[in-house]
């Protein structure tokens, strides 16, 4: 089980550090948020990253990726969620890289592979529709239709979706809402006639997108992986993606907890240093323990995926509820310890938050997995 | 690598021909430990023939020196061993302070005279040891401890009173913390010393817990009489020693959750008791909580994993230890509150046949100690909070 670093290891993530504290800080996301941006994040920087080899870091060294593994990948998310660096790493280089990868054609990978490593394009994967994560709930439709098929339904929090180039759209073929059977996957254009898109602002400033599909006609080969069995490509991707935002709660949480304790050195009243009240240290103390905790945990889960570890999905689920509530936690007790200026916005704790509120919400919260874990042990 | 495999196939091998099978049942009682000493009476015959077959091959303390009774193993050796162990469910062959606690002292601070008198003992289950440490006025403040040990030219005199001594009933020997000078700073003065718990002025009375069970003792010295070769480390500077000891004894309560786990999961007692509907547990607002303690208790095993893992990697565990220690214990409390939850009125049952005399009942109320031993959890999160957040004043 690879919880302590390797040398490589350790050497990706002091580049990555150093990358997005320099490259993209808080800062540039307030920017981007005060600024209004269209696109949401910097497409100079999501280039960068590109030539980083970050983009491509779960993509094979064939298709123009540099193949590091999830523990990479965790390793940058970490970082990326300590800066609250805005860019598609996410949706393109985890999620639609880990679905094409797993599901796709020759073709399919020889098409879209090389282009997201190259950060030449973005992809979404357009897979829930209610309030909450719940993959089996799919209830979009894809109907035969000549050689191809006609799909129609509603998709909500399409992360990037506003911006793709394309999108990875689970539709039930088979099967009645609820059944993890029956579900496809096809990849098709934002562009093609009848899919309609809002773009939806986020509390963290971030993107996503509500996306309408009224008969959108594609052809047979906008299949991913195997028709009714999408589940089979969707488990592997949604594994990815929650130990992915796991590492980056990580991150979040991490920086929000470093500068709580860092505050309650300074700030003082009474004529003390609030950080020597014992009731703050006991509840920093805890927190610090929390954080531990859920670094084991993600650390687990990211080599669990790495390893192909038959118990991945448990692993990740884990991973995903603990950070889900750990990260919250430090974003709550951050605002309670920096008292009044924590709910301003100049201060970044209360951005943390947000984000944090964010990342726990997707891929199914800490009940979801809870519940989840409980099922897969059989109670 | 391929060491590790051909050590791993002998182990299984040894363990297969050797384990005896009543030493390959899970623990249901205090009584299957074996915990050795002058006045052991053994539980069985294959009780007696598992610890001696272990002491033959130095697996009883596998990381130690063969001159001192171990097998010279690493720690992946080690682990190795405990995993072919687990694997068949083979008993630990012996339970010890003397292993988990003195052992390491002596190992570090020992002059080779002492660990040559005092290690071998240790490993063959010959001498069993309690520790001396909290007393009446020094619990979670341990440094202000006042058992007086005056010089009396060739030998030590020390009169005072320790509390929370575990089994010194029925311990042979005693590891002791006693002040050896007074005028300083409280860290300063004290001083670790062995002796026989048969020496005149030693008394030793068990003192009744909430479990029903007695486990500690309050011990009495008056006048005791102490070697000088037995004062371990440098005079006055026995804190050192203790401290050091002190990380152990967190790293080993820490893990008990982990011990327990080896027991039948939470959700399959919960299951057992409130049933499955639905293939889920009956009762939707306690599968939540058992949910949630799994989940922490892997993350937590995990955790231990990882810290040990980065200690070997040439990290110091240090103050993290104080952190394993405090989640730990918290998260065993929890899961047993948890269990009573599940188990309802059968886990209230104190004196009946089918509750094993109320074996989970009182383990419930003994883990209300884990957070108060070693340290409060209190304590735990002063630590944390000076050595690692370095907040101010702490």
């Amino acid at each position: 089980m690879g919880l302590v670093l390797n040398d490589d290891e350790v050497m990706l993530r002091d580049t990555a550090e150093g990358f997005f504290a320099n490259k993209s800080p808080v800062t540039a996301l307030r920017k981007l948020r005060d600024d209004r941006d269209e696109t949401g994040f910097d497409r100079a920087l999501w280039k960068e990253m590109a030539d980083m080899g970050f983009a491509g870091v779960v993509i094979e060294e064939d298709h123009g990726g540099v193949d590091m593994g999830f523990m990479a990948a965790g390793l940058i998310a970490e970082q990326m969620g300590r800066n609250l660096s805005a860019s598609p790493f996410l949706s393109t280089a985890i999620l639609a890289a880990t679905a094409i990868r797993e599901g796709g054609t020759a073709e399919q990978k020889a098409a879209w592979l090389p282009k997201i490593a190259g950060g030449e394009a973005i992809i979404s994967l357009a897979l829930d529709e209610g309030p909450k994560h719940h993959p089996a709930g799919t209830s979009a439709t894809a109907e035969k239709s000549g050689n191809g098929f006609k799909l129609n339904g509603s998709k909500a929090m399409v992360v990037d979706g506003h911006i793709a180039d394309a999108l990875i759209v689970a539709a039930r073929t088979s099967g009645e809402e609820g059944d993890a059977e029956g579900i496809s996957l096809f990849i098709l254009d934002p562009k093609t006639k009848g899919v309609f898109t809002e773009r939806t602002i986020m509390v963290d400033s971030r993107n996503a997108a509500r996306i309408e599909l009224d008969d959108v006609e594609v052809s047979g080969d906008a299949l991913l992986g195997s028709l009714d069995e999408g589940m089979a490509v969707l488990g592997k991707v949604l594994n990815a993606g929650r130990a992915a935002v796991a590492a980056e709660l990580l991150g979040a949480g991490s920086q929000a907890f470093e500068s709580t304790v860092t505050y309650i050195k300074e700030r003082k009243q009474f004529g003390t240093i609030i950080g020597e009240f014992q009731a703050l240290q006991h509840r920093a103390s805890h927190l610090y323990s929390e954080m531990e905790i859920a670094r084991s945990a993600v650390m687990a889960a990211l080599t669990a995926l790495d390893d192909n570890d038959s118990k991945a999905d448990l692993y990740c689920a884990m991973a995903k509820a603990k950070l889900g509530s750990v990260a919250k936690l430090a974003s709550q007790e951050g605002v309670q310890m920096f008292g009044g200026v924590g709910m301003t916005d100049e201060y970044d704790i209360g951005l943390f938050m947000k984000r944090i509120r964010v990342l726990q919400e997707l891929f199914g919260d800490a009940h979801y997995h809870m519940n989840q874990f409980a099922l897969a042990n059989k109670f | 690598m391929t060491d590790l495999k051909a050590f791993a196939a002998q182990a299984r091998e040894w363990l297969e021909a050797n384990c005896p099978e009543d030493m390959r049942q899970p623990i249901s009682s205090d009584k299957d430990l074996c915990w050795g000493g002058r006045n052991w009476e053994f539980q069985s015959e294959a009780q007696k023939t598992w610890l001696e077959r272990m002491v033959a091959k130095g697996w009883t303390v596998p990381t130690w020196p063969k001159e001192y009774g171990g097998a010279g193993l690493s720690r992946a050796e080690e682990n190795i061993l405990k995993k072919e162990m687990a694997r068949i469910g083979a008993r630990s062959p012996l339970s010890s302070f003397g292993i988990w606690m003195l052992g390491p002292a002596l190992l570090k601070f020992g002059t080779e005279e002492q660990k040559l008198e005092h290690l071998p003992p240790v490993a063959r289950g010959e001498i069993r040891w309690c520790q001396g440490y909290s007393e009446p006025n020094a619990g979670s403040d341990l440094a202000s401890l006042a058992t007086k040990c005056e010089d009396k030219g060739d030998h030590f005199i020390v009169n005072g009173q320790k509390v929370w001594t575990s089994y010194a009933d029925q311990a042979d020997w005693i590891f002791c913390l006693v002040r050896t000078d007074n005028t300083g700073k409280k860290h300063h003065g004290i001083s670790f010393v062995l002796f026989d718990m048969e020496t005149p002025g030693v008394d030793a009375r068990p003192i009744k817990l909430i479990s029903g069970r007695s486990p500690f003792c309050e011990t009495f010295f008056e006048d005791v009489r102490v070697e000088k070769k037995n004062l371990v480390g440098t005079r006055d500077r026995g804190w050192d020693v203790a401290k050091y000891l002190l990380t152990h004894e967190r790293e080993m309560i820490g893990g008990q959750g982990q011990l327990e786990g080896q027991g039948r999961p939470l959700h399959e007692i919960a299951a057992s008791s409130l049933g499955i509907e639905d293939g889920r547990l009956a009762d939707p607002m306690l599968r939540a909580k058992v949910a949630e303690a799994e989940i922490d208790d892997w993350a937590f095993s995990l955790t231990v994993a990882r810290k040990l893992a980065e200690a070997k990697a040439g990290a110091s565990l240090g103050a993290d230890s104080s952190m394993l220690k405090y989640y730990g214990t918290e998260l065993n409390k929890r899961k047993y509150e948890l269990m009573m939850d599940a188990t309802g009125h059968d886990g209230l049952e104190w004196e009946s046949d089918r509750s094993n005399d109320g074996k989970l009942a009182r383990s419930w109320l003994r883990t209300k100690g884990n957070s108060i031993e070693g340290g409060t959890s209190e304590v735990q999160l002063n630590i944390i909070s000076k050595h690692i957040l370095q907040l101010p004043g702490a």
